[in-house]
């Protein structure tokens, strides 16, 4: 197959996966884009830039369904599950504060919905205090949301420290990404 | 001038039975051993001529004089001289004709027999002669099992070091490590020279942070086999174990105290992690730090008084002192952007850890006296010291090509090995105690 013709196969499924999921506009893809540091003005909430991979499979399709759940629901910012924080900090930086607000609001509504903040480290210094650093991380996403109401029986903090941390990193741009809170919904 | 010499060599390859059977988590057996490479050396090593033992039982491939030459090579301190020029193999001390082992520059020989006794049991002769004065300096005599001949070899190499060199032994002990393949984790024990791996546990989460009973009869490590950090107490001896720590939140960083009767661990419950004392059989649990930093890697002083440990409370992680029955924290460490990781002499009198400085993380070593401090390594991404028993070495894990290895360094920095594993990928190591 040349290049062309993939290229024209890429687009014609990337239209259907457009029309399936109602014409939005925004990207479907939900993985966020890769968040810089030194640039807070990226926000969780901006539309997320595709990854380097050629993401336009039929993924669209699988994401597009209606499934009416807002917490899947790729144009939903609930859907948006991770925050990100600078080296050796547990600060939840400006630009995921419209995330944390939006999950807090979803579990002061939902009173029997429960969330893991699954907290994570870089794979830079040791394990043990890369294990506090992403409890203190879950932590401190667990205040956040406390404070916007959220329940403390709904959330449970864990952290991973560095175990689940892609390894052998070669640059700042690929550490940043282990750097994360994840939130995980019972159930899922 | 520094003598420089490489050395590497496949080491044997051990099948071992199945020691230890976990309900849900697999005990498998590892065949691998550890490959050694050296570098570096004492400027002043002592000229040894080590005489194939005098073998009557066929049955056992091990050649004692091997592994003790393998040993005394690795502690930089000895040079190990080609014996095959020498007609002569004398078996006892007695027979030694010195005039022929001066030649080759010896400063010292050492013989041994090994025979058979009835009941299936050996009996391992050896004996250790000054060259230069002519005299015997040690005989010993060990009654044996077959299965001990290897140890029997080190606990020789002990007393030759020991000798020679007025440290004490080092070689007859065990090292733990976490060895990762693929998507599953092994915590193994080997002795001290790589040799015989086995399996203590394995998992498809992560295990870190294996920790010695000062004995050495038992571990303690993190697993996090039910998806969150659980701090279990495992025998060597029998392979039960016993949930040590299983509270809301994280369970990790588990030291013994001195005497074996307590761990300091550490509990996050649902905020910071802070420092704790349990009893060995998971009770009286008692807080030792109330902070609003992170308290993390507990290293328990020798003389059982203080519990030194890693804390951002002053803005990024430093080493800081507490009495284990709580109080006051000191800070401890002042160079160094982070330290990180701290583990005690023996002596107790210095105290190893990571140091961060720029990007770089490396191995160092700080007495506590004086305050002084000096980098031992320059790894990059160096982590998990720990000392050997005597002290003389320091154990480590590193990094290169991407996958973990074990390293090693004298604790004057003089001479460092490498110690990998082809296709592993190894971590957490932590140097246990002498075998009896």
């Amino acid at each position: 197959m040349n290049k062309t013709m993939l290229n024209k196969k890429l687009l014609s499924s990337l239209l259907l996966a457009m029309v399936l999921s109602a014409c939005k506009s925004t990207p479907m893809v939900d993985k966020p884009a890769a968040v810089d540091d030194k640039s807070p003005n990226i926000t969780a909430t901006a539309p997320a830039v595709p990854v380097a991979d050629s993401g336009a499979d039929t993924a669209g399709v699988k994401d597009g369904s209606v499934s009416g759940n807002p917490l899947t629901d790729p144009n939903n910012i609930l859907s948006k599950r991770t925050v990100y924080f600078d080296f050796d900090k547990d600060t939840v930086r400006e630009e995921f504060r419209p995330l944390v607000e939006a999950h807090a609001k979803y579990l002061a509504e939902h009173g029997s919905a429960k969330v893991i903040l699954q907290g994570n480290a870089d794979e830079r210094g040791t394990r043990e205090y890369n294990l506090s650093l992403g409890q203190r991380r879950s932590v401190s996403v667990k205040k956040s949301l406390n404070l916007l109401s959220a329940q403390d029986k709904q959330i449970e903090t864990v952290s991973y420290g560095e175990e689940k941390a892609t390894a052998n990193c070669k640059d700042e741009a690929c550490h940043q990404l282990n750097r994360r809170v994840d939130i995980v919904y019972e159930g899922e | 001038m520094q003598t420089q010499f490489q050395y590497m060599k496949k080491l044997f390859k051990l099948f071992q039975p199945v020691l230890f059977l976990i309900a849900t988590l697999t005990t498998t057996v590892a065949h691998a051993a550890l490959e050694i490479e050296i570098s570096g050396g004492s400027a002043q090593q002592i000229p040894i001529a080590i005489v194939p033992f005098g073998q009557a039982v066929t049955a056992n491939q091990d050649k004692i004089a091997d592994i003790i030459a393998a040993d005394l090579r690795r502690s930089g301190l000895f040079r190990v001289l080609e014996t095959s020029g020498v007609a002569s193999r004398p078996t006892e001390v007695s027979q030694v004709k010195y005039a022929e082992w001066a030649v080759l520059q010896a400063q010292a020989i050492t013989v041994g027999n090994v025979t058979a006794l009835p009941g299936n049991r050996l009996k391992v002769t050896f004996g250790l002669a000054d060259v230069l004065k002519q005299t015997q300096l040690v005989t010993m005599e060990y009654n044996i099992a077959p299965n001990q001949l290897r140890l029997t070899a080190h606990k020789i190499a002990d007393v030759i070091y020991q000798k020679l060199t007025g440290e004490g032994p080092i070689f007859a002990s065990r090292i733990a490590y976490i060895n990762k393949t693929k998507n599953r984790y092994a915590l193994q024990v080997a002795d001290a020279d790589g040799v015989n791996a086995q399996t203590v546990v394995s998992s498809s989460e992560p295990i870190i942070s294996p920790a010695w009973s000062p004995d050495g009869t038992r571990i303690a490590y993190v697993s996090f086999e039910k998806k969150k950090p659980i701090i279990f107490v495992q025998s060597l001896t029998t392979g039960q174990r016993l949930t040590l720590a299983n509270f809301k939140g994280n369970n990790s960083a588990p030291t013994w105290s001195p005497d074996g009767k307590k761990l300091a661990i550490v509990l996050s419950h649902s905020a910071n992690s802070q420092l704790y004392t349990i009893n060995a059989d998971g009770t009286g649990l008692k807080q030792v730090t109330k902070s609003s930093a992170i308290d993390t890697e507990p290293s328990w002083s020798p003389d059982g008084k203080w519990i030194y440990f890693t804390s951002d409370r002053g803005g990024n992680p430093q080493i800081y002192k507490v009495s284990a029955f709580g109080g006051e924290a000191q800070r401890v460490t002042f160079q160094g952007d982070h330290n990180l990781s701290s583990h005690f002499s023996p002596d107790g009198k210095s105290l190893v850890m990571v140091r961060k400085d720029g990007a770089r993380y490396s191995i160092a070593l700080q007495d506590l006296a004086s305050g002084q401090s000096q980098l031992l390594s320059d790894g990059g991404q160096d982590e998990s010291p720990s000392f050997a028993p005597n002290g003389r070495v320091i154990l480590y894990a590193t990094r290169t090509g991407g996958r973990g290895a074990l390293a090693a360094v004298s604790s004057d920095g003089r001479v460092k090995q490498r110690l990998s594993e082809s296709g592993g990928d190894i971590r957490e190591p932590s140097w246990g105690p002498l075998l009896n």
